[in-house]
């Protein structure tokens, strides 16, 4: 479930962003939120994440981590038994930061 | 003083209450024990549903015995019973700037809030059936509504008026969605239970007057803890929030159009179906009394409080306090933590002793989390709501709160920690 797959790089945001996406379909909240949080941490290079998750409270809680980490929300694409979250990282937010 | 008022049978358990000697309050359990080791003192953090104030307790028991019979009967007993529910609603309507007649007792306060949306709209049935209530309503507001819109394969007859960050409803969204042709009734808060945020009622009324459609106001939270609300058509209370037991009270001001189609004119002024067990009432009422005169008193203590709650809150790692911090209910606190489950931290509080709530989904039956906060654009996960006891169920909520504030940030880390989230 850790699909963690740097794909093409972000070709708007310049060529050192790659995009990820990051499986947590079947996991309920915080964990979706909380493996977002912690690929952000771990993949300082990341511009791009993209999350499938089949937890409601994602889509609530993915705008809601990004307005507090000042990164930014793009959309939520419904895509059937799924929603696809995508987030703008922001690579200047120090962790901890409002 | 509601049971005095029959000399004859009534023992007075509330005179000896009222004096110097504090009955238990059963919002605590004993902090010591003799034998055995000392279990970690109760500290109610979660008053929404009680517990009951000390005196309408003894109240409750004292009626119990001289109110039980159904006081649509022409025996002694049950006219005794009749001028007691009669007695209880004086008090109320007196309480809230009512006459007696415009008060109806319902089984509960979600059902009375059901039914006055039900009747005003029956009422107006010939001119459409559209509802206008701010997204953070009570579900027993919108569940309805929803399920209503849903039958007649029509979306527009609930309009859902977003809020602002604060809970506030929008204004601006609120009158637009009034204009709309075929809207029949209204609803609003007076404030959020969950949240503790005021809705503007007197902006709100405004619009609805100037279109004639009438505005349920569902004060749920805040009667008997906040200024009694004076905008409105329809008044909507459980007793639960000012110490007194389930009990719905529906208010209809005199010359509203209001209509129930299964009314029985006998039963509660045509807006119920049962007479309310009368000790229910009298308890509700006798609540009423004892907490009006410290109202005031306890709305400061109380007010006080949840500012320490907030400070102590806002200063854990990614935490959110929600609610506007200062325009709100005095005892109604909630924030969110980021990479916390709702679950294991209302656990990890109650293991120390605290009793809160949460808003946050998989802490109940439903993966749905808390509306309220969804609407707000709040975090979901890692909620913790707390709603403060009056002073007189509990006595130590002064102290209880100085606890929770420290043992706020050291919970909430720990439960961070477990999930593997401490460094995120």
């Amino acid at each position: 479930m850790s699909a963690v797959s740097p794909e093409s790089p972000g070709s708007r945001e310049g060529p050192a962003s790659p995009e990820a996406v990051l499986d947590a379909r079947g996991e309920r909240c915080p964990l979706p939120v909380i493996r977002l949080a912690r690929l952000v941490h771990e993949r300082p290079d990341v511009g791009r994440v993209v999350l499938l998750a089949t937890d409601p409270a994602a889509a609530h809680d993915v705008p809601a981590w990004c307005r507090m980490r000042g990164h930014h929300y793009v959309e939520a694409r419904p895509h059937g038994d799924h929603t696809a979250y995508v987030v703008e990282v922001r690579p200047s937010t120090p962790a901890g930061a409002h | 003083m509601v049971v005095s008022h029959d000399p004859g049978t009534n023992p007075r358990p509330d005179a000896a209450a009222s004096s110097a000697a504090p009955l238990p309050t059963s919002g605590t359990t004993p902090r010591t024990r003799v034998d055995g080791p000392v279990p970690a003192p109760r500290r109610l953090l979660d008053a929404a549903a009680g517990p009951l104030h000390p005196v309408a307790r003894e109240t409750l028991r004292a009626a119990v015995e001289v109110g039980w019979s159904d006081p649509d009967r022409l025996h002694t007993e049950g006219r005794r019973a009749r001028a007691l529910l009669d007695r209880a609603r004086e008090v109320l309507a007196s309480g809230l700037g009512v006459r007696p007649a415009e008060v109806s007792f319902l089984p509960s306060g979600p059902a009375a809030l059901a039914r006055a949306v039900d009747g005003v709209a029956y009422a107006a049935r010939r001119r459409g059936a559209r509802t206008v209530a701010s997204a953070v309503e009570h579900s027993a507001v919108l569940v309805p509504g929803r399920a209503r819109a849903a039958a007649a394969d029509d979306a527009t007859l609930l309009a859902e008026v977003p809020v602002d960050r604060w809970g506030r409803v929008e204004l601006d969204a609120w009158r637009e969605a009034l204009a709309v042709p075929g809207t029949v009734v209204a609803a609003l808060q007076s404030a959020n239970g969950e949240v503790g945020t005021r809705q503007p009622l007197a902006e709100a009324y405004e619009p609805c007057a100037a279109h004639g459609i009438p505005l349920v106001v569902d004060a749920m939270a805040s009667l008997g803890r906040d200024v009694v609300p004076t905008d409105w058509d329809v008044l909507v209370g459980d007793a639960r929030s000012w110490g007194g037991p389930p009990l719905g009270v529906l208010v209809v001001r005199e010359g509203v159009r209001w209509q129930w189609d299964r009314s029985r004119p006998d039963v509660e002024h045509g807006r119920a179906d049962v007479t309310p067990w009368v000790p229910l009432a009298l308890s509700a009422a006798e609540a009423w009394q004892q907490t009006s005169s410290t109202r005031s008193a306890d709305a400061r203590t109380t007010h006080a409080l949840v500012d320490s709650i907030r400070a102590a809150a806002a200063d854990v790692p990614d935490t959110e306090v929600v609610g506007d911090p200062d325009d709100r209910l005095p005892h109604v606190v909630t924030f969110s933590s980021l990479y916390v489950d709702g679950e294991a931290v209302v656990g990890a509080f109650d293991r120390a002793g605290f009793a809160v709530a949460s808003g946050s989904a998989c802490t109940s039956s439903t993966l749905e989390p808390s509306h309220v906060l969804a609407a707000m654009g709040a975090l979901t996960h890692g909620n913790v709501r707390v709603t403060l006891p009056l002073p007189a169920v509990s006595p130590t909520v002064g102290e209880d709160v100085t606890a929770f504030t420290r043992a706020l940030g050291p919970t909430v880390a720990g439960v961070r920690a477990e999930l593997g989230a401490a460094a995120l």
